[in-house]
């Protein structure tokens, strides 16, 4: 009987064998797909299993982290003043996952960062309960609680961005939520509420919504014409007449202004001419009115590190678009973050910035990790011509549009620009209010500020214009940060 | 294989009894279970548990008591098998144990049941039987061959032991399964012990029976097929392991007595047809019940694709059930990776239902990673592969289609088990032998271990010399 044993024995064998091959598929080919499945509910646990380390705003914390003593999450989230920060820090909820800086930084926030295996293996060793690293934003608290506060019950977002460096000091989107409520394991309730509000307070209107931007892409267009030689004088009358006809079509360019026949460019900024718009934007042509978007950014996500929504300008547009597109309609769609992009490029004399909000990320015992210099993203317009938009952005301020945005404080030069954008089927729904704006002092430009309010519900149509709803909350903004400096 | 075989322990000249190799390795035995104990209450509190002194003390007691007994009254037996199962045993108390310690379990306990009681003093309470069966098994069973004599009562005994969790009023229904019966306080898996007496009856029938089917033959096809009246036995292990798949919705125990069958008749006869007929009954009973019980549906539905199965079935049913338990185990396996989170430091209580008994292999998984999933597929291994030694060595038939049996069985329920926790296989309600919680389990394969010591070492011990002839003095060769 001992020949079919042995056969039975190579069976038995093979049966374990069969066995540890299973396994290893299972543990190590299949191990890191399981490990960060969507079902495994061990990531949320180790997210929550030490105390999460915080975000850090003008040297104190936004956020906090309690004790829950849950037998499944042990540490919760707290946010502090959560409705104003929610557009930066976003939610990091036991149940929903997490978005934003929780999201990108949670290797740091709970510890688990490569980087971090140091300072682990120490507390392995000394005994200390393991603990997050923190996250240092280059936000000013001023500055966002103007933009917050500004902003109120309107829907709308602000960006502020320090042009010389590219550092976010403000990012606030309206209406917003608190991420603290939807924190725990128990709040599906303000979750599925939160979803199905239909004034969409997730939404980060200052990074992921676009909006057509109206008058205030014309300071691209106008850099365009500069950088182009289109225009060389900026007083000199441009050849352009009133009732300009978009080509490729008979209807004329209507304007909202008067005086804009032959205006120069000065002049058209000042008071927000379409006709000379649309027809250096038509002189210009795609191709080049598409390039200097794109070096400001256009067509491209940005991540700050948080990703935004790629803007648009569209370079396929034929030229009847083209024309349309160059005073902000048509196609033309941008986020906040864009806008306020081209407008510190221009207050640094032309040379545009990476914007940033993560200034540095620390260790549990302080140690810096990693710390974000500036980074120069690119120079859309020289030096020369940068002043000149500033010349021109200024002179919105203290004579055209922008009045309302003047901070009339010694030796600040502010400069700005409105817009109102249409929308809607025959413009049917209320426009979009829009200012972008900077302020400038001896030592340079501190800030850049672009606003958006969406909808004004109780203000009358006529005061829907960049300069009577956004310019004052550009305006505080710009303060809120120039009194942090002096 | 060569001439001088030695895969046979017998040897003409004294053989050596390795008792103290035995010994030795008990030490190891009972050594790595109790650092283990260690870890997991350093790993847990951060300080040395209170109960080690104790868990300890028993392993060691338990492991020298069967030692001693194995050394006065099976001296020449295997010295593998007895630090295999105690390893095996005590690696499985403090995986309980540090199931009990969690707090995740002992809520859910208390929302079910009320109150919450830990299971490894019952577990170490079992595993004291459980090495009293072995004890009692090596006294009362001097020669295995005894058990030949109750071959056909041993049939009367395994029936009844199959059937009885249909009894209504004594079986009770886990999770769809029906293999378990409820005797006062206590819950019983007559399967666990059916094995056993299976293995003794398959053994004695075969032996008598093994010519009749293996000569009386006809070819076709290259294949020696039986006659039509020799094909009785097999058709109703067949019927029977069907009737258990049918009405106790239990896959492995039907897989495992059928397998089992199957073996045994292949190593009686040393023909190759019955696989082929096992094989081709074992498909076709799968195909036809897998299709129609629903229960074997969602197991196997949860088995193909746990985590597609877990999307589409309607919450709330057994398949959504299913399903959700099978991604559980899964990803706490993967969860594991290569080297383990480390003993206390994991979440396979995640898997809640059934953690530290059916799933608890998946503990081992994901504390012990890859490293220590595959150490104990080896150990299970060389339980198996001492066993079939023990089978090769021995000297007589039905030894050898009882340590065969046992053995085979004892492999098959590894695989039926361990690959049905791993995804290889539909998954099953039986439990991994010796490590996971539960009495029938433990008692029954204590006793497997100690019927495969007491064949191993009838066949190991040294023929007895010649009794002296006592003509032999008397007739003198004078020489002139």
């Amino acid at each position: 009987m001992n020949k079919p044993l042995r056969r039975v024995a190579i069976f038995c064998g093979l049966l374990v064998l069969a066995l540890l091959v299973r396994d290893n598929w299972l543990q190590f080919v299949r191990a890191d797909e399981l490990t960060a499945h969507p079902n495994n509910t061990r990531v949320r646990i180790e997210r929550y299993a030490n105390e999460r380390g915080n975000i850090i705003v003008d040297g104190k914390p936004i956020t906090g982290s309690v004790d829950s003593g849950g037998n499944y999450y042990k540490y919760k989230r707290t946010y502090v003043n959560g409705p104003m920060w929610a557009p930066v820090t976003g939610y990091a909820s036991q149940v929903y996952d997490a978005n934003f800086i929780e999201k990108i930084e949670d290797g740091i926030l709970t510890g688990n960062d490569d980087r971090l295996f140091f300072d682990r293996t120490l507390a392995m060793f000394t005994g200390e309960k393991k603990k997050g690293g923190d996250v240092v934003l280059t936000l000013s608290g001023a500055a966002q609680k103007a933009a917050f506060e500004g902003l109120g019950d309107k829907t709308g977002a602000v960006v502020a961005i320090e042009p010389s460096t590219g550092k976010i000091l403000a990012l606030a989107s309206t209406p917003s939520y608190d991420p603290s409520t939807i924190a725990g394991s128990n709040d599906e309730k303000a979750w599925v509420a939160l979803n199905s509000s239909k004034s969409k307070p997730m939404q980060n209107r200052a990074l992921r919504e676009i909006y057509p931007p109206g008058s205030v892409f014309k300071v691209v267009t106008a850099a365009a014409a500069l950088e182009n030689g289109n225009v060389t004088d900026i007083n000199k009358p441009t050849d352009t007449p009133e009732g300009w006809k978009i080509p490729l079509s008979t209807i004329p360019m209507k304007n909202h202004a008067q005086g804009c026949a032959n205006a120069s460019l000065n002049r058209a900024l000042e008071i927000s001419c379409n006709s000379v718009f649309a027809k250096l934007g038509d002189e210009i042509g795609v191709e080049k009115m598409n390039e200097m978007a794109e070096k400001f950014g256009f067509n491209a996500e940005q991540f700050v590190p948080v990703r935004s929504a790629a803007s648009v300008f569209d370079k396929k547009a034929e030229r009847g678009g083209n024309a349309q597109a160059a005073i902000g309609q048509f196609n033309t769609a941008t986020t906040p973050l864009q806008m306020a992009m081209v407008t510190a490029a221009i207050a640094n004399d032309g040379k545009l910035m990476k914007p940033y909000m993560i200034d540095e990320l620390r260790a549990p015992n302080l140690d810096v990790i990693k710390k974000n210099e500036p980074e120069e993203m690119s120079r859309p317009v020289s030096p020369e011509n940068a002043q000149l938009l500033q010349q021109m952005m200024e002179n919105v301020v203290s004579e055209g549009t922008g009045g309302r945005a003047d901070l009339k404080m010694d030796g600040v030069k502010v400069g700005g620009k409105t817009g109102t954008a249409q929308h809607g089927e025959k413009n049917s729904k209320r426009p979009y209010a829009w200012f972008i704006s900077y302020a400038k002092t001896a030592e340079g430009s501190p800030v850049a500020v672009a606003v958006i309010v969406e909808d004004a519900s109780g203000v009358s149509r006529e005061d829907i214009s960049g300069g009577g709803l956004a310019a004052p909350i550009a305006r505080d903004v710009m303060k809120a940060v120039l009194k942090g400096q002096g | 294989m060569s001439v001088v075989t030695n895969t046979t322990t017998i040897g003409a000249i004294e053989a050596p009894s390795r008792r103290n190799t035995e010994l030795a390795l008990l030490g190891f035995a009972v050594a790595i279970p109790v650092f283990a104990y260690l870890n997991v209450g350093l790993a847990i509190d951060g300080k040395v548990p209170a109960g080690m002194l104790g868990y300890g003390l028993g392993l060691t007691l338990l492991a020298g008591v069967a030692h001693l007994v194995v050394r006065k009254w099976a001296p020449y037996s295997d010295p593998l098998l007895l630090p295999l199962a105690i390893l095996l045993n005590g690696l499985g108390l403090v995986l309980i144990w540090r199931l009990d310690q969690s707090p995740r379990l002992i809520q859910l306990a208390k929302l079910q049941y009320g109150a919450f009681s830990p299971s490894a003093p019952n577990q170490m309470m079992y595993s004291a039987i459980g090495i009293a069966m072995f004890v009692g098994v090596l006294l009362i069973l001097k020669d295995h061959r005894v058990l030949q004599r109750y071959t056909y009562i041993s049939m009367a005994a395994a029936l009844v032991l199959l059937l009885l969790p249909l009894v209504p009023g004594l079986g009770t229904d886990s999770f769809g399964a029906k293999i378990w019966i409820r005797i006062g306080g206590f819950s019983i898996q007559p399967g666990e012990f059916a094995k056993l007496v299976l293995a003794v009856f398959f053994s004695g029938y075969l032996m008598v029976k093994r010519d009749a089917l293996a000569l009386a033959s006809r070819r076709f096809m290259g294949l020696y097929l039986p006659r039509g009246r020799d094909l009785g036995p097999i058709l109703t292990i067949w019927a029977v392991s069907l009737l258990i798949l049918v009405f106790e919705n239990d896959l492995g125990t039907s897989l495992l007595f059928f397998g089992m069958f199957v073996i045994m008749l292949y190593v009686a006869t040393e023909r190759t047809s019955w696989i082929v007929m096992g094989l081709l009954m074992a498909i076709a009973g799968a195909v036809v019940v897998g299709s129609t019980a629903s229960h074997v549906q969602s197991r196997v539905a949860a088995w193909l694709d746990p985590f597609e199965c877990l999307k589409t079935a309607p919450p709330g049913t057994n398949m959504a059930y299913a399903c959700d338990q099978m991604t559980q185990v899964l990803m706490s396996f993967g969860s594991g990776g290569i080297l383990g989170t480390g003993l206390g430091q994991g979440n396979s209580d995640l898997i809640k239902f059934a953690a530290n008994s059916d799933f608890i292999f998946a503990t081992v998984g994901e504390e012990l990673g890859l490293t220590g999933v595959m150490v104990f597929l080896l150990l299970y291994g060389l339980i198996i592969e001492r066993g079939i030694r023990t089978a090769l060595a021995a000297r007589d038939p039905f030894g050898k289609l009882l340590a065969m049996g046992l053995s085979g069985a004892f492999a098959l329920q590894i695989f039926v088990v361990a690959g049905g926790v791993m995804g290889l296989i539909p998954l099953t309600g039986m439990t991994m032998p010796f490590l996971a919680y539960g009495g029938s389990s433990v008692i029954a394969n204590w006793a497997l271990i100690g019927i495969l010591i007491r064949i191993s070492d009838t066949a190991r011990r040294p023929a007895p010399s010649p009794a002296p002839n006592p003509d032999a003095e008397m007739t003198q060769v004078v020489r002139p």
